[in-house]
């Protein structure tokens, strides 16, 4: 069934008896040609894109809970393509692209807004580095500017330009950037991959590999052992867990990261904002949340909640730069699991197990990346090679010395 | 989270940092035929486990000393908490 302006028109006078299920629920069968693992966004994205893109059939994707139930429905739903290094900026600008083009693609309203996102500078270092970063994203074909000062104070009147300790100095801004509906990500996935004949099942946890002279045959599962040529993994904060299983020891480690919504509140925030040097960024959702967020906690957690230290430091950090917070009320908080890698990127690649493919280590900005990893991923799956975006996501980049360490961290994901 | 220090009784954990998997203890020998890649696996790899994690801890904004927490990263429950300089003698190491 099509989405479209005539068909809610046409629902609207019949009393909205039309409308079926956006994806069916069809019971595991036997056996696959490829089966995912993990129904987050980047593995219903991987799915939809390997029938859609690679025309791979008998496709299944098992979610242990429900779709939408991970980081893709609890993050704080930015976009940009920001990046420095030249392993990641190629990489987001496609996903970029492919987000500006999604919601024909699908035939689906992801609510994806352009609103723009903008990068605080504090100190001529950082102007140095800001610069040098939106050089490369502008060689990448991706937009930045360099705001000043006064161009700030004119769009954001209300940020505390003055802060003794911070003080605003310009920023990097990023027009297409913004934000995008997260649920909606999701749900358009899957119901574009259910329409190409994809199964999704949800309820289904991978519980174990078979693996026999070096190849994977399929998986165990909370509903049976189920047969495939290929198996994806791409179950992020999970990584580990899961990996486990084969023996596998990643480089990552598993963290918990909070986000905060405050109560609803007039149009006050037009964009992205993030001050890094305080750990707080911030937008406001279509329906007038203040969404805002900071550090990972710090220690590993499969937890899915955090501690109140984080929620002090953040919201010190808003303080900090939109003194306007101040009496708003905050409405939730939550936390998600970070698959967070050791240089703070992400990993494509193959394993050392035949047909057995891994997808993750996306730390707290794996949603933005969405649609590209859902491509590059199929793209490994289907021909065995790594897409032309992602050729540097591979495992052995820390043992060959080549990380991706966009923030000079070094092997510490605590960090990152 | 608290952590019980052996020796300063319940602190809060905002006064520590955090280092990670307490396997980063056992640093490999660095003259070993195979030094490289056993660095490699120190430096990079990670059990990452769902349950019980035995991690180092730094007294940071406290008597700066180091302590082996054990603790559930599926509850955040913390069980035990050593001294890091006991445990690594206990190994055999000299410090
Ligand atoms: C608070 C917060 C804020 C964030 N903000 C941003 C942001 O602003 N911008 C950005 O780009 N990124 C952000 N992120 C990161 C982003 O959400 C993640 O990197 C991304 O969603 C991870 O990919 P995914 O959608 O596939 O993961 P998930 O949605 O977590 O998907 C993994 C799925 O695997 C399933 N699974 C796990 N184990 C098994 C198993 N054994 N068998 C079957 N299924 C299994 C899980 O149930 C889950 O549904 C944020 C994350 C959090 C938590």
């Amino acid at each position: 069934m099509r989405y479209s302006g005539l068909k809610i028109l046409k629902e609207s006078l019949t009393g909205h008896k039309g409308w079926k299920p956006a994806w069916r629920s069809p019971e595991p069968q036997a056996k696959y040609d490829i089966i995912i693992i993990g129904g987050g966004g980047h593995g219903l994205a991987t799915a939809y894109y390997l029938a859609k893109e690679f025309k791979q059939k008998r496709i299944a994707v098992l979610e242990k809970g429900w779709v939408g139930g991970g980081n893709v429905g609890r993050n704080t739903t930015i976009i940009r393509s920001n990046y420095l290094l030249d392993g990641n900026e190629p990489f987001y600008e496609f996903s970029l692209k492919l987000w500006e083009n999604l919601e024909q693609d699908l035939n689906f309203n992801a609510m994806i807004s352009q609103r723009g996102i903008l990068n605080l500078i504090h100190s001529d270092a950082q102007r140095d580095a800001f610069t040098r970063r939106g050089n490369a994203m502008i060689l990448n074909g991706a937009d930045a500017e360099m705001l000043s000062t006064a161009q700030i104070k004119k769009r954001y009147p209300f940020l505390n330009t003055e802060d003794a300790r911070f003080p605003i100095k310009g920023g990097l801004a990023q027009h297409r950037g913004g934000t995008v509906r997260h649920d909606a990500v999701a749900w358009g996935y899957a119901r574009g991959a259910d329409l190409l004949g994809v199964d999704i099942i949800q309820n289904c946890e991978v519980t174990g590999f078979k693996v026999e002279n070096g190849k994977c045959l399929g998986v165990d599962t909370s509903r049976g052992f189920i047969g495939a040529n290929k198996v994806g993994c791409a179950v992020a904060g999970s990584s580990g867990r899961l990996m486990s299983k084969v023996d596998m020891r990643l480089p990552m480690e598993s963290h918990v990261l909070q986000a905060f919504v405050s109560e609803g509140l007039k149009p006050v925030l037009p964009g992205v904002i993030t001050f890094g040097a305080g750990h707080f960024y911030c937008s406001q959702s279509d329906k007038g949340g203040l969404v805002f967020g900071g550090d990972i906690d710090g220690y590993n957690s499969y937890a899915q909640r955090g501690n109140l230290p984080v929620v002090e430091d953040v919201c010190e950090g808003g303080m900090a730069i939109f003194p306007m917070m101040g009496r708003v009320r905050l409405l939730r908080s939550w936390g998600g699991l970070m698959d967070m890698s050791m240089d703070g990127s992400p990993i494509i690649d193959r394993t050392h197990i035949d047909g057995l493919y891994f997808n993750g280590g996306w730390c707290y900005g794996g949603f933005k990346a969405t649609p590209a990893s859902g491509f590059a991923y199929a793209h490994l799956l289907a021909t065995d090679t790594p897409h032309k975006t992602a050729t540097a996501y591979r495992f052995d980049r820390f043992e060959k010395g080549r990380m991706i360490d966009e923030k000079g961290m070094g092997a510490q994901p605590n960090l990152h | 989270m608290i952590i019980v220090h052996p020796l300063l009784g319940p602190r809060d954990s905002a006064e520590f940092t955090y280092l990670g998997d307490a396997s980063l203890i056992d640093r490999p020998d660095w003259q070993s035929e195979t030094a490289a890649s056993e660095f490699y696996e120190y430096q990079y790899l990670r059990e990452n486990p769902a349950g019980l994690h035995r991690e180092l801890w730094f007294h940071e904004a406290g008597d700066r000393s180091w302590l082996v927490v054990t603790r559930d990263t599926t509850t955040h429950e913390i069980t035990t908490v050593e001294m890091a300089r006991d445990v690594a003698r206990a190994r055999g190491r000299s410090k």
